[in-house]
């Protein structure tokens, strides 16, 4: 492992954590985001901003989320404790929320006029759509048109937000594509538009504001384990498609060098076939989307696409900070497959009444592998950072149920 | 540093008293061997700056025209080494016309970034334009291949603000390719006059050549900018035209090389004829 005094001091001026992380865009844009980086460090020294979000987070989002102890799933492994933190029950089901409330009030500080994002499985569009809806701003949300099919009951959600939901049918009509085309969209309205990335990736700044807005998920776990333990936790885990859920509580944990942490990429059919998104097992370093990170790519530098039953997963990349915390060690990442996730998903529903999204259900698939072999005073964290009310249909498909 | 193809093609451009045609053509596109025909007429048809586009998966600053265009050309197995192998076939018949590729970063991080200088330069390549490259992160390949003897063409766009001009105009050399539009490329077409203003406010930062590209379709509008800048820049209508020649199997035909070339020499004619 490097050896550094600490793992939060990144990214630097130029937004590189380590050799990840910059500014890849496309000179039009390169005003806008420098506009942005200022506004984003006026804001984030501002105690009202802050005092805003704060608001936001308790009446509208529902914060803090609970600390649960997860009792039958713990009996039923046998070893660690095992604890749940709960980011579903957020407003709109996910730990999407914490991160456009966050934004939207950047957008408003800075005066935009127009909201613009992309979506994979439609949980980040429907955040957005969200806040809009509330703010009283026009709201453009990109998705594949393969994922529009996938996604339908959230296509209807983001429409009756009021937001217009665009059909990406370019490259391979999936999440990327849909941050192609977002990028394009904000590049040609570049003076009106606030471009609200759901995830620790994209140009400098977004993979920090993301982060800070996100890190709210570890500043409450911390909190509370030491209310129900006295102590920290032993070990982390959250799923990693682009990362913004596992950066949210991994971050403030980062010190603590005790604290184990586990980030899980989605395996697909396993990282040794090519249908998985596993950009750190199975990717390389590369420039996509405004920033070098690992990437699922060819030999020619081409982009593939991913696989993963959770279309929330389904990302060819994941955030520079994750990259790099790869490199220098101090996260562990590891994966699961589909058939895993859809254990986890099926054995979660029945222990503890809770419907986990897929893309959680693959970190629980890593708890369920480790939590056996750990003492039964070894306490694991994991974020649960979505409800899987949206999976269902996925779900009934891959089980072969016709509803 | 020394002159390069570009410098003598617009000194010569400059004493003819004319301004010049920038073909972009998309490498590989509509499959290698007719790509390669194309590239090859390109000069005889009166083109003076052969513009290459690198195939990726991902091209975030083009617009559905040249996106199609890269996916058909890695469909046909198009590579970054197989565009350096078009620019070598150019170099056995045509030592003088200068060549830029035009793309974007992965794929040369990808084939090695000192690789792919020498390479780039060996096979008769003169300058590169990276869309995703701003001066921000000039340290990567802009100040590399400026070593290695290749122009570096930066892109200026209306939000180009004198705040920001600077650091545009840095380390270009070669040309300097104002984007007409805040848009991506084959979106609508700006206005002759505006255009004229930002070129004059260019001219008044550096000694580069201006070429003026996005939106420009007609013979006439490509006239029109060669009466206020340096060069017009023409490219998502040479990839409609292959488009359009295409079979019902969506192969490549002979008639996409021949409706390349005579789209190009039309607007050759009217670049050509804007200033007489």
């Amino acid at each position: 492992m490097e050896s550094v005094n600490t793992y939060r001091a990144g990214p630097d001026e130029e937004g590189h954590f380590g050799m990840f992380g910059g500014r890849y865009v496309a000179e039009t844009l390169m005003p806008i985001i420098l506009d942005l980086e200022q506004a984003w460090k006026d804001a984030k020294n501002d105690p009202s901003f802050q005092a805003e979000i704060d608001h936001w987070a308790k009446h509208y989002i529902g914060r803090p989320s609970p600390l649960y102890y997860a009792e039958r799933m713990t009996e039923h492994l046998g070893g660690a404790k095992v604890y749940f933190k709960r980011d579903e029950l957020n407003h709109t089901g996910a730990h999407k929320i914490n991160n456009t409330v966050g934004q939207i009030l950047l957008a408003k500080r800075m005066g935009k006029k127009r909201i613009i994002a992309e979506t994979g499985a439609g949980q980040h569009g429907v955040a957005t759509a969200t806040v809009c809806a509330k703010v009283g701003l026009p709201c453009i949300i990109y998705m594949g048109a393969k994922d529009i099919e996938r996604q339908a009951p959230n296509v209807f959600r983001m429409k009756l937000l009021g937001a217009e939901v665009v059909p990406v049918t370019s490259g391979s009509h999936t999440l990327k594509d849909a941050m192609n085309e977002a990028l394009r969209d904000w590049v040609t309205n570049v003076e009106s538009t606030f471009y609200i990335i759901g995830t620790v990736g994209g140009p400098h700044p977004y993979p920090e504001l993301v982060r800070v807005f996100q890190s709210v998920i570890g500043r409450e776990a911390k909190e509370q384990m030491l209310e129900a333990e006295g102590r920290l936790p032993d070990t982390l885990v959250a799923c990693i498609g682009g990362g913004s859920n596992a950066m949210g509580l991994f971050h403030p944990f980062l010190d603590d060098k005790d604290v184990n942490i586990y980030g899980v990429e989605a395996a697909g059919f396993g990282v040794d076939t090519d249908k998985h998104a596993a950009s750190i097992a199975g990717g390389r370093p590369g420039v996509l989307h405004g920033m070098r990170t690992y990437l699922l790519q060819d030999d020619d530098g081409q982009i593939i696409e991913p696989h993963s039953i959770s279309a929330g997963l389904d990302y060819p990349g994941i955030g520079p900070e994750h990259a790099w915390l790869a490199d220098v060690g101090r996260v562990n990442y590891v994966a699961a497959t589909d058939d895993e996730a859809l254990e986890a998903f099926q054995l979660c529903t029945r222990l503890e009444g809770i419907i986990p999204a897929l893309e959680p259900a693959h970190a629980l698939a890593h708890v369920m592998k480790i939590a056996p072999d750990l003492p039964r005073d070894h306490l694991i964290c994991m974020n649960m950072c979505g409800r899987g009310d949206k999976d269902v249909f996925a779900v009934a498909e891959a089980l072969g149920v016709k509803l | 540093m020394s002159d390069t193809r570009i410098d003598r093609r617009f000194a010569a451009l400059r004493e003819e008293g004319r301004a010049g045609l920038v073909a972009f053509v998309t490498g590989g596109d509509p499959d290698f061997d007719l790509s390669c025909q194309i590239v090859d007429g390109l000069p005889g048809a009166g083109v003076d700056v052969i513009e290459i586009g690198m195939p990726f998966t991902d091209p975030m600053a083009d617009g559905p025209t040249i996106q199609v265009a890269s996916q058909r050309a890695l469909r046909k197995g198009m590579t970054l080494r197989k565009t350096l192998d078009l620019v070598r076939h150019l170099r056995q018949s045509d030592s003088d016309t200068p060549v830029v590729l035009m793309g974007y970063y992965n794929p040369i991080y990808s084939y090695g970034n000192d690789a792919f200088l020498r390479d780039a330069r060996e096979a008769g390549v003169d300058g590169l334009i990276i869309v995703d490259l701003p001066s921000e992160e000039d340290s990567e390949l802009c100040v590399p291949a400026l070593d290695a003897g290749l122009n570096w063409i930066r892109l200026a766009t209306p939000t180009t603000d004198a705040k920001r001009l600077p650091a545009v105009l840095g380390n270009a050399s070669g040309f300097v390719y104002y984007v007409s539009i805040t848009g991506i490329t084959g979106a609508g077409s700006a206005d002759p006059r505006a255009v004229g203003e930002a070129v004059q406010r260019l001219k008044a930062r550096t000694d580069l050549p201006i070429a003026v590209g996005f939106g420009i379709r007609t013979p006439d509008q490509a006239a029109d900018i060669a009466r206020v800048a340096d060069a017009a820049v023409v490219g998502t209508v040479f990839c409609k035209a292959v488009e359009d020649n295409l079979d019902a199997d969506g192969n490549g035909t002979q008639a996409c090389v021949d409706s390349v070339l005579s789209l190009a020499r039309d607007l050759a004619h009217g670049v050509r004829n804007a200033r007489s």
